[in-house]
């Protein structure tokens, strides 16, 4: 690397920045697949029945499906915001 | 049933324009140049290419949809290569509509060449995930997944990688596809600067070791445009990299070529240049 190349380090390392997006993209895309196709609706719906009760963020609701031993486990996990501030 | 000797390995990607026809034909040549007995087939019914790269188009009478619903014979619709004599083009159907390819349609197919004393058979997979695709991957020994070092081209790899170990005739066998990653369009420069994906990268975040690597290069276009696939051009980098990815593919233990920058003098190191 040159002494001078600082003047050119505008967009440096978006190459890292597609790294990191695609290892956590892959990852859930991995872990949703042979997954049944309802559970994107599901997910949805949850969503928007929650959010009638907090005001919770988009990616506040987590659906996985989890294999444990012969059993298939529906894993929900809702994160409620820092101070629950309820709207109803 | 009776196992066929003949191994079948598809080219395949899930994104288009990615180079799946360029290494279908690259790797086709290079097999046949080792000694083996090749046919290369287009699955890309409606899109016929591979005739194109592999300079025989011209020469196309009968194709792969023929030969499915019985309209002619394996040995008239297999097209002989000009340069090769163990080597053989089967075009896809440029009029027919996609749904002509059926599983057993296919099957057949890669039977009577099979039984033609075959030892390898090349699918060129269309892009997508469609029936083209699946088709081309279902009876499928090894696929070698094109991928190009960019975020929606691995995606997209990854995608085909989870097709193959479930969509498979290995996958309901309780078996498994032998996989391997081809990258293409690399530019080592690139990825110094930090504006590209590295050989690193692909391979960790797909979790798969590449088979080979090819650098980009004016020579592809070139190849295409005169008809001859860019593994007979020995002297373009590119070549000389799909040559090394077939002798990997043979089983030899051969190192990657052009997967780093060439270095340059202290000058123009100091000033970047």
């Amino acid at each position: 690397m040159g002494i001078f190349d600082f003047l050119s380090q505008r967009n440096k390392n978006t190459a890292s920045t597609a790294r990191d997006r695609l290892r956590i993209l892959i990852q859930q895309e991995r872990s949703m697949r042979g997954a049944p196709d309802y559970l994107p609706m599901l997910q949805r719906e949850l969503l928007e029945v929650i959010r009638k009760y907090v005001n919770v963020d988009v990616e506040a609701v987590k659906v996985d499906l989890i294999k444990d031993g012969d059993n298939e486990v529906l894993d929900i996990s809702v994160a409620l915001p820092e101070k629950a501030a309820a709207s109803g | 049933m009776e196992k066929s000797l003949a191994e079948i390995i598809v080219v395949t990607s899930g994104k288009g324009g990615v180079g799946k026809t360029t290494t279908s034909a690259s790797i086709a040549c290079g097999l046949a140049k080792a000694g083996k007995k090749t046919a290369v087939i287009d699955f890309d019914v409606g899109l016929r290419n591979l005739d194109l790269i592999m300079g025989c188009e011209r020469r196309v009478v009968y194709d792969f949809v023929n030969v499915v619903l019985g309209e002619a014979n394996i040995k008239q619709a297999l097209i002989k290569d000009k340069r090769f004599e163990n080597l053989f083009v089967l075009a896809a159907s440029q009029t027919r509509d996609k749904d002509a390819l059926t599983k057993e349609g296919v099957e057949k197919v890669l039977k009577d060449i099979a039984d033609e004393g075959f030892d390898y058979i090349v699918c060129d997979s269309p892009a997508g995930i469609e029936k083209g695709a699946f088709l081309a991957m279902y009876f499928a020994d090894r696929a070698v997944v094109v991928v190009n070092p960019e975020v929606s081209s691995v995606r997209d790899s990854d995608r085909i990688l989870g097709l193959l170990a479930s969509k498979t005739r290995k996958a309901e066998n309780g078996e498994r596809v032998q996989e391997n990653l081809l990258l293409t369009r690399y530019s080592p420069e690139r990825v110094e600067k930090g504006d590209m994906l590295s050989i690193a990268d692909v391979e960790d975040i797909l979790g798969l070791k590449v088979i080979g690597v090819i650098p980009e290069s004016p020579e592809v276009l070139q190849s295409s445009n005169a008809g001859v696939p860019v593994i007979l051009d020995d002297v373009s980098h590119a070549g000389q990299a799909y040559t090394d990815a077939v002798g990997r593919i043979l089983g030899q233990d051969i190192p990657l070529r052009y997967t780093t920058v060439e270095r340059k003098g202290f000058f123009s190191k100091l000033f970047g240049g």
